[in-house]
Order: C-alpha cells, then sequence, then structure tokens
C-alpha cells in the first residue's frame, strides 16, 4: 500500500513543489483534481502529432483527429458502462452538460404545472439551470431536504416526488457534505411517479466506479478536470430515447445534416449535440485519465481514501471548536469534509493553513441554498484523492489547531 | 507570507469586540455590501446631517479581514464630511491597488494603513476593500435623499 503510494505519488509532478516554504499539501481535490503524467504526456503527442479538426476534410491527420475522438468516447462509454458511444456527448464541463439538458429536454418537456424537485445539496450548477427552466416554463421548483446526519430523508422523497413531478436532480455525492446518496433506489422511486432523473457525477465519477445502466439515471454528468484530466471537456451521457427526442442545444457546424437558407437537418447522435470545433485535446487528455485510474484500480482508490476520510474525522473532531457538516459514516460518506471552526470565518481559516503550504477551500462552495438551510454563511472545506497522505491530514490538522489562536480567541 | 502581518494586534482587536458592530437608531443611509464569493456580508449603515457624519455603524458577518476594515474605516469617517469620506475611500482603494504608495498620500488612513499588505494575498483582496467600496456607494445615496 506505501510502496503503491508512492509510486502513485510520482506520477503527479505539482505535488512535488513548495508552497510558502512548505511541501505543498493539496486538499481541494473536488475544485479541482490534479494532473498525471500518462494526461500531460498524452495531450502533448495529441498536440505534436495528430492535431487537426476532427470530422472534417479528407487528409490523413484529420482521419487520425476524428479516431482519437472517437477512441475517447468509446472509452468514457466502457468507464460509465453505457449502452452505446452515441449516448455519450462531449462538452465544455458539467455544467455545460446539465444547460444542455435544462434547455433542451427541461424547455421542451416540462409544462406549467408540473414540479421539478432537487436535492437542498445541489452545487449551483443543478439548480440555477432549473430556477431558469421553472420560471420560463410556470413549473415549481420543489427541495428535498435532508436528515440530521445529512442524509436523503424518504419521507421527504415521498411527500416531494409525486405523479406533478417532471424532473428529479440530484448530485450522486455531495460537494460540500460529502454525501453519497442512493440514486439507484431514488431512480427506481422517481421512475415509478413518472419523472426524469437528472445526476450529477462530478464528484462520484473520481471515486468509485460508475454503472449508469445500474443506476438507471436518464442522465449522467461529470468534469474531465474533477478526475485527473484537463480543463474545457466534459461529458453528458443521456439514455437514447431521450437524447432522440431532444432539439439541439447549441446551434453550427457538425451539427448538421444539410443546410439550406430557412432550415436544417440535424446530425445524428451523439453530433446533434456537438456543435462547432470539440475540444480534442481535452477528451484525449481525458481518455488517458480515465484509463490512469483503472490503471491505479479502484481498490487501491476506495481503501486509500476510506482510510484518509476515516484518519481526517477521527483527528479533525479532536480539535476544540471544530465542528464537521457531513454524514461522518464511510458508508455514506465520499472524501471530503467541511467544517468550521467557531468564531472564525472560513477564509481566515483557509489563509492560515495556506500560510504553511496547505490548499483548502474555503466559502459557500456554489451551494448559497444549502449554506442558508445549514445556517453557516460558508465553510471550510479539505477534500482528499488518493495521492494524499496520513502525513498530509496530520499537517492540516496541525494548522487547524492554531487558528483560533492566531484569531485571538487563546485556544 | 508571514501571519502575524496580516493578523495583526489592531485588527485582532477590531474584528473580534466591535463596538462599531451595533444597529444605528435614526440612520439616514444604509448600504448593504455582499462578497458573493466567500460570503462576507455586511451593512454599513450612516447618521448624515448637514452632510457631516454625525454616527456611523455596521452589522453583518464575515471574515477578521472584512470586520476589521469595516470598524477602522468607521472609526476614521465619523465626523468627516461626505465628500472627505470619499475620499478616504478612494485613498483606501488607491492604496490596495498599489497606486498610491508615498507615506505621505496615506497618512490620512491612520490605522487602515494596517491593510496595505493586503495585495501580497490576492484572494483576500476583496474581504479588506468591501466596506470601503460600500461605502462609496452609500455616500451619494444619502446625498440624494
Amino acid at each position: 500500500m506505501k510502496a503503491k503510494l508512492k509510486l502513485v505519488r510520482d506520477q503527479f509532478p505539482i505535488l512535488k513543489q513548495r508552497v510558502n516554504g512548505r511541501k505543498l499539501v493539496y486538499l481541494d481535490n473536488a475544485a479541482t483534481t490534479q494532473t498525471p503524467r500518462a494526461v500531460l504526456d498524452a495531450v502533448r503527442e495529441y498536440k505534436e502529432f495528430f492535431n487537426a479538426n476532427p470530422r472534417r476534410g479528407a487528409h490523413y491527420l484529420g482521419g487520425q483527429a476524428t479516431i482519437l475522438l472517437e477512441r475517447a468516447r468509446r472509452k468514457v462509454q466502457h468507464f460509465l458502462n453505457a449502452p452505446s458511444p452515441e449516448e455519450i456527448i462531449f462538452t465544455r464541463n458539467a455544467t455545460e452538460a446539465l444547460n444542455l439538458i435544462a434547455y433542451s429536454f427541461g424547455l421542451s418537456k416540462i409544462e406549467a404545472k408540473d414540479e421539478i424537485v432537487l436535492c437542498i445539496s445541489e452545487h449551483h450548477s443543478n439548480l440555477v439551470p432549473w430556477q431558469r427552466i421553472a420560471r420560463l416554463k410556470g413549473a415549481a421548483l420543489r427541495y428535498l431536504y435532508l436528515n440530521d446526519d445529512y442524509t436523503l430523508n424518504w419521507e421527504e422523497v415521498k411527500n416531494k416526488i409525486t405523479a406533478r413531478t417532471a424532473l428529479v436532480g440530484i448530485a450522486h455525492m455531495s460537494n460540500v457534505l460529502g454525501t453519497i446518496y442512493p440514486i439507484k433506489e431514488l431512480v427506481g422511486f422517481a421512475h415509478k411517479q413518472g419523472a426524469a432523473v437528472v445526476v450529477d457525477g462530478v464528484q462520484s465519477v473520481p471515486h468509485q466506479p460508475v454503472d449508469v445502466q445500474d443506476l438507471n439515471a436518464d442522465f449522467f454528468v461529470f468534469s474531465g478536470h474533477k478526475v485527473f484530466g484537463p480543463m474545457g471537456i466534459g461529458v453528458l451521457y443521456g439514455k437514447r430515447r431521450f437524447l432522440e427526442a431532444m432539439p439541439p442545444f447549441l446551434m453550427g457546424g457538425e451539427m448538421v445534416e444539410y443546410v439550406q437558407e430557412q432550415e436544417a437537418a440535424f446530425s445524428e447522435l451523439p453530433y446533434k449535440f456537438e456543435a462547432g470545433t470539440p475540444n480534442l485535446e481535452g477528451a484525449v487528455g481525458l481518455e488517458a485519465a480515465l484509463n490512469f485510474v483503472e490503471e491505479v484500480g479502484w481498490d487501491f482508490v476506495q481503501k486509500q481514501e476510506r482510510q484518509l476520510l476515516a484518519y481526517a474525522l477521527e483527528t479533525l473532531q479532536k480539535i476544540p471548536y471544530l465542528s464537521v457538516y457531513g454524514p461522518k459514516c464511510l458508508k455514506q460518506q465520499g472524501p471530503v469534509l467541511s467544517f468550521t471552526i467557531k468564531d472564525c470565518h472560513p477564509h481566515d481559516v483557509a489563509t492560515i493553513a495556506d500560510a504553511e503550504g496547505i490548499a483548502l477551500r474555503s466559502g459557500h462552495h456554489c451551494a448559497q441554498p444549502l449554506m442558508n438551510y445549514l445556517g453557516v454563511p460558508a465553510t471550510s472545506r479539505a477534500s482528499f484523492s488518493f495521492y494524499n497522505t496520513k502525513e498530509e491530514i496530520r499537517r492540516l490538522a496541525a494548522s487547524l489547531s492554531k487558528v483560533r489562536k492566531w484569531l485571538g480567541y487563546g485556544s | 507570507m508571514d501571519l502575524s502581518e496580516l493578523y495583526t494586534e489592531l485588527v485582532l482587536e477590531h474584528s473580534r469586540n466591535c463596538a462599531n458592530k451595533r444597529l444605528l437608531e435614526c440612520a439616514t443611509c444604509s448600504k448593504r455590501g455582499y462578497n458573493p464569493s466567500c460570503g462576507d456580508d455586511i451593512t454599513i449603515e450612516l447618521l448624515i446631517e448637514k452632510d457631516q457624519i454625525i454616527d456611523a455603524a455596521f452589522t453583518g458577518f464575515g471574515c477578521a479581514i472584512s470586520q476589521a476594515s469595516t470598524s477602522i474605516m468607521i472609526d476614521l469617517i465619523k465626523g468627516r464630511s461626505s465628500a472627505e469620506a470619499q475620499k478616504l475611500a478612494d485613498i483606501f482603494l488607491g492604496m490596495i491597488k498599489r497606486e498610491i504608495k508615498e507615506e505621505e498620500e496615506l497618512e490620512p488612513l491612520g490605522d487602515a494603513i494596517v491593510f496595505q499588505n493586503i495585495s501580497n494575498l490576492p484572494a483576500r483582496v476583496k474581504c479588506a476593500v468591501l466596506a470601503w467600496r460600500t461605502l462609496k456607494a452609500a455616500v451619494p445615496e444619502a446625498n440624494s435623499h
């Protein structure tokens, strides 16, 4: 385990650097993950040897670029166990994928008096687009509030997901609480009520294997840069019968069959939803990232991350005046840990940690309705990846123990 | 980065027990300032009579930097004319942008000079300037009533 951890860490050049005189401790993995050599090399190789605009032009490089794009698509398909590559749409990020669903599916299928049900812990990216659709269509927006331990409350589910519900939006794993929601069971319930389900998989995809057919979600999205890939590449999986019935989202080149002065016929899936030149280096990098994760292996990833979370929960909760927001139960929580320290604003906490080279996130984490629900203006968050170490958590704990003193509170 | 240069006695004193943090009855002007990215949320209240700031106070919450900067600002603007308050805000913002560096020019800022080096911490600049931006927006509104 220890030897493998060293091998894995060595793949990430950025982790070797020093920040503010100390060895970097990167604990902001829920915001973005670092990039392994395999991804850096794949992007570089693409740019050096194969760069061309895919699916256009009949020259050698154009053909190679097309092959790479479709190879990346099939990698994502297999990674998610999607039935076919046509159900994998490349987007800019998860936010764009969710907007695609909102503006295409939402605008055409959601009617006045329908209801949209979201979990209160949604990231703004799976919340603000639905506010817009609800406003445009005269639909109602309802929220699932949580149990006291920040897990899904089935009474809420039964009360709020009804025959009036057209759509349910929920993250597989909360970016603030770390809660892993029982998506398969929730999808089963929502489908019985006739609702479609959109799952934001941004936080779960880096930490656990995902099988979209097993979850049976109608839509599932994630971002490349949160799973060791480049920024600017995201993925939308949608069930074929949904995608085929949906109108295009962005219009332009390569999403059309033929175009006349007054009208156009649109391409087949997946190209109907991929207007304009795609981010091919992003797709190539993402493919390399997913291969990398599989080479590291889910056994190692999950064992290491569970150990880190368990150790962090144990260590941090010993610190006086520190409160954790999350299930605190390894079965229902991914490696994300939000906390506050009494009397200390999370931004001061992050600055004090940063002075020792420790990267934490502080703020509302793009989940302001959740912050209001929790009754805090902001939290600090440490989020782990399998390349983090127990030693790094010890350094975090040592730094957090000093926060109140720095801010003049004695202990 | 040396934390002791940031969290000085002066800053901690102002951020913790703050006589300036209270509701101002009979305020003639009230302005909310909000940092959406971190959640600093303050409301500055001014009592202005005959163009003079008779009293000032604030409510809200935020990090030590934002709270201390607000409190120090309030000490500084009490008794000033609204034009003087505007001028002080301009000097403060100029100092943060490093457009104003001369000691002489910064002198009117008094204790607020403590934030001069906050520009070394780009993530915290918005915390330090929140109160001053809010003041700049509040004063013209107060005068238009």
